[in-house]
């Protein structure tokens, strides 16, 4: 994890500066010096807990998200059980510190909502046949928050699955993409939307698709789009969603691929 | 025939076409191609291509030998943990003792383990195991030292010739379970070189030469003892 | 839950006999510690610990508020502690449990007790509006003695929290306060900007368990597992004992109380040097 005790210092500083800024100014610059398609910096670490069978920390802007697998394993309360296939469990949560307002701990109707959809879209390529009546525990860890936060986790999510040896078709990724204005009040449709972009902007659209084959499986809008808008839209996340995908697959093999020399 | 460098794929790969190999296990096929389903090292032959896996929890499979850990002991069974996602029962038929109705505790109870076998795995996965052989038995003594299941072979090695290595250089019995469970009885400083040795097994599990280089280890230790 | 196999409890009790532990380890020894600082951005203040394989993540969040009835001129002070899935498959999801209430209070007694934070130097207005300081205490992964992770990752975090008093949110707050109270004036003329908060030293907590006679500190997961007494012990930078919690169904006897004292004032100055390291004191 990165320790920057200066950054908010910093931020404090110039924060009138920054306020006053456009979202994006008329060249097409982000606040935070972005391009219109460029993603947020992000960092992602395989196999980083000992206990959990597979887990992931990702760092996405400023989000840092852990994730860890457990299962698959007989599924619990006994009711839950599906004699024909394993349940995927992902439970999204946010830790009380990771935000600017302390959160209350506990699950929120909001957390309880973006659990739903990651187990529902990671339900999509795992190969739940090969473990009737089990489950598939995913936990899913903001410790950081900074918009985005259900694609971090989805993403981070992915690759714990992977690390813990379930059988998948595919890697799921997510990324989202969104609409702001710019000086002249034109409607700029970007990539990855940050904070402020996400609290002041006019869409936010979170995407998660199975790279392999481009079916969607997470899907949601939130703001106002046209019909051309939203397909813009749609057509950059899933293009942001290839570009995190390969940093998935680079950070799996990084961990796995090397093979020790004989010495 | 084994191929030079051991390559490493993810799931979603592209491993290869129906047309030209056979989909083997870790595999899934698509529209006639082969694709990886798994974490893991590729197997290609010539006639199969299949993945095997680097990680997951132990798959049971019929006439497996795992070591289980009793959870509970119930009227007529018992509910043993062998390390799979699924518990495994174990019933009094399939015990060398004669147990009474619900006097299955005072045969094995909560925390014993046993050296046993996979008898059934059905369409549920739902799992029975038999202590009903000859080389079965309630361990007694000694230390049980969890692995990954998937470095299992690599332990046991080619034709035993890993394990044999280990218990010769230590003088320990050693029991390797399917599950990733692992049996070593001996005195302590050769049960903690079997330890010890098997961390650098499951370490270096995808290395060339790995079993002249344990050789080494253990007689450079047997050595310094001396 | 998962079910230690009983063999594994009479090998390290054998070991234990010889005065072995399974890891190598001393008796008295404590596995790598490392201490983090601010590395949740959001936080106030937080650190990460790691105590051998054990995770715990603290994050120290600020907020303004109405003081308890009892204490009018004092700060307000919350511990939470999560055993979140993510560290341990036996970890459920669900409303804290008496494991995880039981590490908070216990961590907090730690700070309460002891007085780190002086909560009289955080108030603003008597009666009226104090600050609260939330500590939220994460465990990452579980592998043993989360007593003394949580309570270590639980001070560095408090050492590196600074008061956001230059937040908008508390200047608005602060503002609308000083119609009523004029005072608040004076309360932002001393404090223009964000200020760490008013701490004194800390004691570090040392935590020890009994099987079978042998009496370790800073238990592995296996050890803690067949434990049948916990011992909890916290030295001050004076080497006095501030603190003392005994837990699990054992006993101890006098001597082996006093070992464990002397031990944990080793251990305590030791774990003390790293803080100050990491705090960047």
């Amino acid at each position: 994890m990165n320790s920057n005790p200066d950054v908010k210092l910093k931020q404090n500083e110039s924060e009138k500066e920054i306020a006053e800024k456009p979202l994006i100014d008329i060249h097409g610059k982000r606040k935070d010096g972005r391009e219109s398609g460029d993603l947020r910096k992000i960092k992602i670490e395989v196999g980083v807990l000992h206990r959990a069978e597979g887990s992931c920390y990702l760092e996405w802007g400023g989000n840092k998200v852990m994730a860890a697998v457990y299962g698959p394993r007989e599924a619990v309360p006994r009711h839950t059980q599906n004699p024909l296939r394993a349940i995927v469990n992902a439970r999204y949560n946010m830790a009380a510190f990771s935000v600017d307002e302390r959160k209350r701990p506990g699950p929120d109707r909001r957390s309880q909502e973006i659990s739903k959809v990651i187990s529902e879209a990671l339900g999509h390529v795992i190969l739940l046949e090969r473990f009737p009546r089990a489950s598939i525990d995913v936990s899913i860890e903001i410790l950081d928050a900074e918009a985005g936060t259900r694609c971090a986790g989805l993403t981070a999510a992915a690759v714990a699955l992977v690390d813990a040896g379930i059988p998948m078709k595919d890697i799921p990724v997510a990324c989202a993409a969104g609409k702001i204005k710019d000086p002249k009040q034109n409607e700029i449709i970007v990539l990855d939307l940050g904070k402020e972009e996400d609290n002041f902007g006019d869409a936010d659209l979170p995407v998660a698709i199975s790279p392999r084959t481009g079916e969607i499986l997470l899907l949601q809008m939130d703001g106002h789009l046209t019909q051309e808008e939203f397909e813009k839209a749609l057509d950059l996340a899933i293009k942001g969603c290839h570009t995190v995908s390969e940093l998935q697959k680079k950070a799996i093999i990084e961990k796995y691929g090397s093979m020790p020399e004989a010495k | 025939m084994t191929t030079e460098t051991r390559k490493i794929v993810i799931p979603s790969q592209l491993l290869g076409d129906v047309k030209n190999k056979k989909a083997g296990k870790g595999t899934f096929v698509e529209n006639g191609k082969i694709y990886s389903e798994l974490l893991g090292v590729l197997n290609d032959s010539p006639e199969y291509i299949g993945v095997t896996p680097l990680k997951g929890r132990y798959d049971p499979v019929e006439r497996d030998f795992v070591i289980g850990v009793v959870e509970e002991a119930m009227s007529s069974s018992w509910l043993v943990d062998i390390n799979a996602a699924y518990p495994a029962l174990l019933h009094v038929n399939e015990v060398p003792w004669d147990v009474e109705f619900g006097e299955t505790d005072r045969y094995l109870n909560q925390g014993d383990s046993i050296m046993a076998k996979v008898l059934q795995v059905d369409q549920e996965k739902k799992l029975q195991i038999t202590l009903k052989d000859y080389n079965l038995f309630k361990i007694k003594g000694g230390y049980i030292l969890d692995v990954e299941p998937t470095k299992v072979p690599r332990i046991i090695g080619k034709k035993g010739s890993m394990i044999a290595l280990l218990k010769n250089y230590t003088k320990c019995r050693i029991f390797v379970g399917q599950n990733g469970r692992v049996w070593i009885d001996g005195n302590e400083e050769g049960i903690q070189k079997v330890i010890d040795t098997i961390k650098v097994i499951e370490n270096e599990a995808l290395s060339y030469g790995l079993t002249d280089r344990v050789e080494k280890l253990l007689k450079k230790d047997a050595k310094d003892v001396q | 839950m998962t079910i230690t196999p009983s063999i594994k409890r009479d090998y390290l009790e054998n070991l234990a006999k010889q005065g072995k532990r399974a890891d190598g380890r001393n008796f008295d020894e404590f596995r790598k510690i490392e201490i983090e600082t601010g590395v949740v951005l959001k936080a106030e203040g937080s650190a990460r610990v790691k105590i051998g394989n054990t995770q715990v993540l603290a994050g120290i969040k600020m907020d303004m508020g109405d003081p308890y009835m009892d204490t009018p001129d004092e700060g307000v002070m919350m511990t939470a502690a999560e055993l979140i899935p993510l560290a341990s498959p036996d970890f459920e999801a669900g409303p804290p449990d008496k494991e995880s209430i039981e590490l908070a209070r216990v961590v907090d007694r730690g700070i309460r007790e002891s007085k780190i934070v002086d909560t009289k130097k955080l108030c603003i207005v008597p009666k009226e509006k104090v600050w609260m300081i939330f500590i939220d205490i994460h465990i990452l992964d579980y592998d043993g003695n989360l007593f003394d992770a949580a309570s270590l990752a639980a001070l560095a975090a408090l050492k590196t929290t600074k008061i956001p008093i230059e937040d908008k949110r508390f200047q608005e707050q602060l503002s609308k306060l000083m119609e009523k109270f004029p005072q608040v004036k004076e309360y932002l003329k001393e404090h223009p900007k964000d200020f760490p908060l008013p701490l004194s030293e800390a004691p570090i907590s040392c935590t020890s368990v009994k099987f079978n006679g042998a009496v370790v500190m800073d238990p592995s997961l296996d050890e803690e597992e067949i434990a049948e007494a916990r011992l909890t012990v916290a030295i001050d930078n004076n080497g006095d004992i501030r603190a003392m919690q005994k837990g699990l169904n054992g006993s101890f006897t006098k001597e082996e109380i006093k070992k464990v004292i002397k031990a944990s004032t080793d251990n305590g100055k030791k774990i003390r040097e790293k803080l100050y390291k990491s705090a960047g004191k």
